[in-house]
């Protein structure tokens, strides 16, 4: 089985040929790096970790986290890189349970190199890719053909989560018990809603056989029709056909209760309305088995972002009222919402400069996830960077992944952070292949300078990099 | 001003300007050689992807009374039904340096994204659900000619409010101009949050009494098909606007074209209270303001050149 710190770049085992069933993630594992970060402020709430520190990392692990000045590189038989980390943050790494690599069929917007490569840029050390792909990810055969690939070129560790009904057409369910086996992360349907209650709790009930939770994009497309954007005052004078809250709190509602009646496990994807939250607090009040995922631009901007009709900016769900931002922050204090996920969407250019009725979904946002929140969040002391830091990781959980952690025998998975640097978005292009950002043009604060992924450093930003060498 | 993609952009003194120029256009309208030189040598490219007759023959008819040139591009029959993109489409018609392009499409915001790909004016004909802006001018224009100045009038507009680009941009056109707005039809064709923008909301005709100016709009047959509303029959019963609703003194306007019978009764169509063939009469005149707004750059209402051309 392939995790986290796995050092093989051969290709996954062929579905089936797995020794336990459980969520493969991999990548094209660099050699493990040795390294030493000294004296960077460590922060990692899950590890009670607060203050400058120096950590080295060896073989894969953290091996030794000691007093600042205190570890030196030297009487060690490989040689070990010195990141001076004063005046920095080092970070346990993120991980983004919703990304679109758009791999297999639409390499034109990303394939699973440059997706990974925004990925690493963003400080993530794990991401679980979506099925919403052409061919749509319903089968064993496609899933190992994924992993395949992924060895070869994913710049960080990444898991696919397979559709949970055929063609995500809604009706039939996929081979879920063997899609496990071959290495299932969980399954979703993702972009389109699980319409038919009774279908969604054929999955629930299957759940027992197969395991790993089922991550709903919660929608009643009998609400949101052709709806591009948050319904609201906006979205009347623009003459844009809204999208009401209520078609994601009403099917919340629905799938909460049918959770709770199968006793199964599911995972809500990119809340977005303060209803849905309410429904989500109620759900976990009468202890249904729900976790659920805010993305940083639901919680960073408002439908008040959308009145110039920059296609970058329309995404499913669509960005709502200040009143939802609000409530979607409070959830995210008192653990009604469990983490952060982007969802990552990227669309090539051509595609999104059409009239914004027409533009697909979606926005760029693992590049920008970190600093996004940061700035709007961190920086104007609406919520604490530990909460911040410890739910980009969160969603590790709910998906059965490595937790990452800065501890001592650790795998290590760590992101430095300067949390001063200025830049805007967008400035010197991108590392995924697409420019869709909903941020693009924003002077933001805080840069990941380096990330390390399962052992090996597979990201450091260029101005640090040079700095550095 | 560059384009006209909003009424929103416009302020009192703007919609006050062209409306004194189109006045002086009207005279050229009234003349048997109706054609006056201000915009010759100029190029206006109408580009329509929604079937139009009336508003593009009047924008025809506008820029040929000003002597421009004008090409019609319309969406069928061309490279669109190839598929071409809207960018590439406008990057090619731009390539033939006109001076305006007057656009309809069917999706919001369309003018305002190609007035970023080229150098010309872009007048918005219509996108999409959004606004209308020249069919706001010229009810306003319209009705100053009937009623004078707007301020504390109050104008009802009556019928498919969330599909309606023209009930946008009245709107925020009548409220500029200092009239009071209350958008009435069916509760499912009323966009929840439309009252952000300044209007009130009824769900019948009950206060109809205290409109000076009753603006019906077209019920489309496709609403049915929808089933945003019962019937077409329940639709009248409750929204048209006939004898029995409207009252000596009001005045009856529709953008056209009139579904008799549904939101509007014939009695009403051809009363004396309707200024309909009026609105389609200003059409022109406004439309002539604006394109010589964009295109001679003037600002001021100055003389403009009015002699006819002799040619």
């Amino acid at each position: 089985m392939r995790r986290h710190g796995a050092t093989s770049t051969v290709g996954a085992p062929p579905g089936g040929a797995r020794s336990s069933a459980g969520p493969a993630l991999v990548h094209a594992a660099p050699p493990p790096s040795t390294l030493l970060v000294r004296g960077a402020h460590v922060l990692d709430p899950r590890a009670g970790l607060d203050g400058p520190a120096d950590v080295l990392v060896r073989r894969g692990e953290i091996a030794r986290i000691g007093a600042p000045g205190s570890l030196d590189a030297g009487g060690r038989e490989e040689a070990t890189e010195v990141v001076e980390g004063e005046g920095r943050h080092l970070l346990p790494a993120f991980v983004d349970p919703h990304v679109h690599l758009r791999t297999p069929g639409q390499e034109h917007k990303e394939d699973l190199e440059t997706g990974t490569r925004a990925a690493a840029a963003g400080g993530f050390c794990a991401v679980l890719a979506m099925p919403n792909t052409a061919p749509i990810l319903d089968a064993a055969p496609i899933l190992g053909a994924l992993l395949d690939a992924a060895a070869r070129e994913a710049r960080v560790p990444v898991g696919f989560l397979p559709a949970i009904t055929v063609g995500q057409r809604g009706v039939a369910l996929t081979e879920m018990a063997e899609l496990r086996d071959a290495g299932a992360a969980g399954f979703t349907d993702d972009g389109l809603p699980v319409v038919s209650a009774g279908v969604l709790r054929r999955a629930l009930r299957y759940q027992r056989l197969c395991g790993g939770v089922l991550a709903l994009h919660e929608e009643d497309p009998s609400l949101s029709a052709d709806g591009a954007m948050h319904e609201g005052p906006l979205s009347a004078r623009l003459g844009v056909a809204g999208i009401p809250s209520v078609s994601e709190s009403t099917m919340i509602a629905r799938d909460c209760a049918l959770a709770g009646y199968e006793e199964a496990r599911i995972h809500l994807q990119h809340l977005s309305a303060r209803e849905s939250v309410e429904a989500v607090a109620a759900a976990k009040a009468h202890g249904v088995q729900v976790t659920c995922e805010a993305s940083p631009h639901h919680l960073t901007l408002t439908d008040e972002a959308v009145a110039s009709l920059d296609t970058r900016l329309k995404m499913n769900p669509p960005l709502r009222a200040e009143s939802d931002r609000r409530a979607l922050i409070e959830g995210l204090r008192d653990g009604t919402i469990d983490a952060i996920a982007t969802d990552h969407a990227p669309h090539a250019r051509d595609e999104k400069e059409v009239a914004f009725e027409q533009a697909p979904m979606g926005t760029t946002g693992l590049e920008t996830a970190f600093a996004a929140l940061y700035t709007e969040l961190v920086v104007p002391g609406v919520l604490p960077l530990g909460l911040i830091v410890e739910k980009l990781s969160a969603a590790a959980q709910p998906f059965a992944l490595p937790v990452p952690r800065i501890a001592t025998g650790e795998a290590a998975n760590l992101t430095l952070v300067d949390l001063d640097a200025r830049w805007t978005v967008g400035e010197h292009g991108y590392e995924s292949r697409s420019d869709n950002c909903a941020f693009a043009g924003r002077a933001l604060l805080g840069r990941v300078l380096m990330t390390v992924a399962a052992g090996s450093v597979v990201y450091r930003e260029r101005a640090f990099a040079l700095s550095a060498a | 001003m560059r384009h006209l993609l909003s009424i929103g952009d416009l302020d009192r003194d703007d919609i006050e300007r062209i409306c004194a120029r189109a006045e002086q256009f009207s005279e050229v309208s009234d003349r048997e050689i109706k054609k006056v030189p201000a915009l010759r040598g100029r190029t206006v490219l109408n580009l329509f992807y929604e079937a139009s007759t009336r508003t593009r023959s009047s924008f025809e008819l506008a820029a040929k009374r000003l002597s421009a040139d004008v090409v019609n591009f319309a969406a069928s029959g061309s490279s669109v039904e190839k598929g071409e993109s809207l960018k590439d489409t406008v990057l090619t018609l731009a390539a033939h340096s006109p001076d305006a392009i007057v656009v309809r499409t069917p999706h919001a915001g369309s003018a305002a994204l190609i007035a970023g790909w080229t150098s010309a004016a872009i007048v918005n004909a219509g996108d999409g659900k959004r606004e209308h802006p020249t069919q706001a001018l010229l009810d306003v224009f319209t009705l100053r000619q009937r009623l004078g100045a707007l301020d504390g009038r109050c104008v009802w507009i009556v019928g498919d409010v969330a599909h309606s680009r023209v009930a946008r941009s009245n709107i925020l056109a009548f409220r500029a101009m200092g009239a009071h707005v209350t958008v009435c039809g069916p509760p499912t064709l009323i966009p929840r949050g439309i009252e952000a923008m300044g209007c009130d909301v009824r769900y019948d005709l009950d206060d109809l009494r205290e409109a000076d100016v009753v603006y019906a709009l077209r019920m489309q047959r496709e609403r049915m098909d929808q089933h945003l509303v019962p019937s077409l029959r329940e639709y009248a019963a409750r929204y048209q606007i006939n004898g029995r609703r409207l009252g000596a003194r009001q005045v009856l306007m529709h953008p056209g074209p009139v579904n008799r019978g549904v939101e509007l009764s014939g009695e009403v169509v051809d009363s004396p209270q309707a200024v309909i063939t009026a609105q389609v009469k200003a059409g022109v005149v406004v439309r002539m303001a604006v394109l010589y707004e964009l295109l001679s750059g003037a600002r001021a209402v100055e003389p403009v050149p009015l002699e006819p051309q002799l040619a």
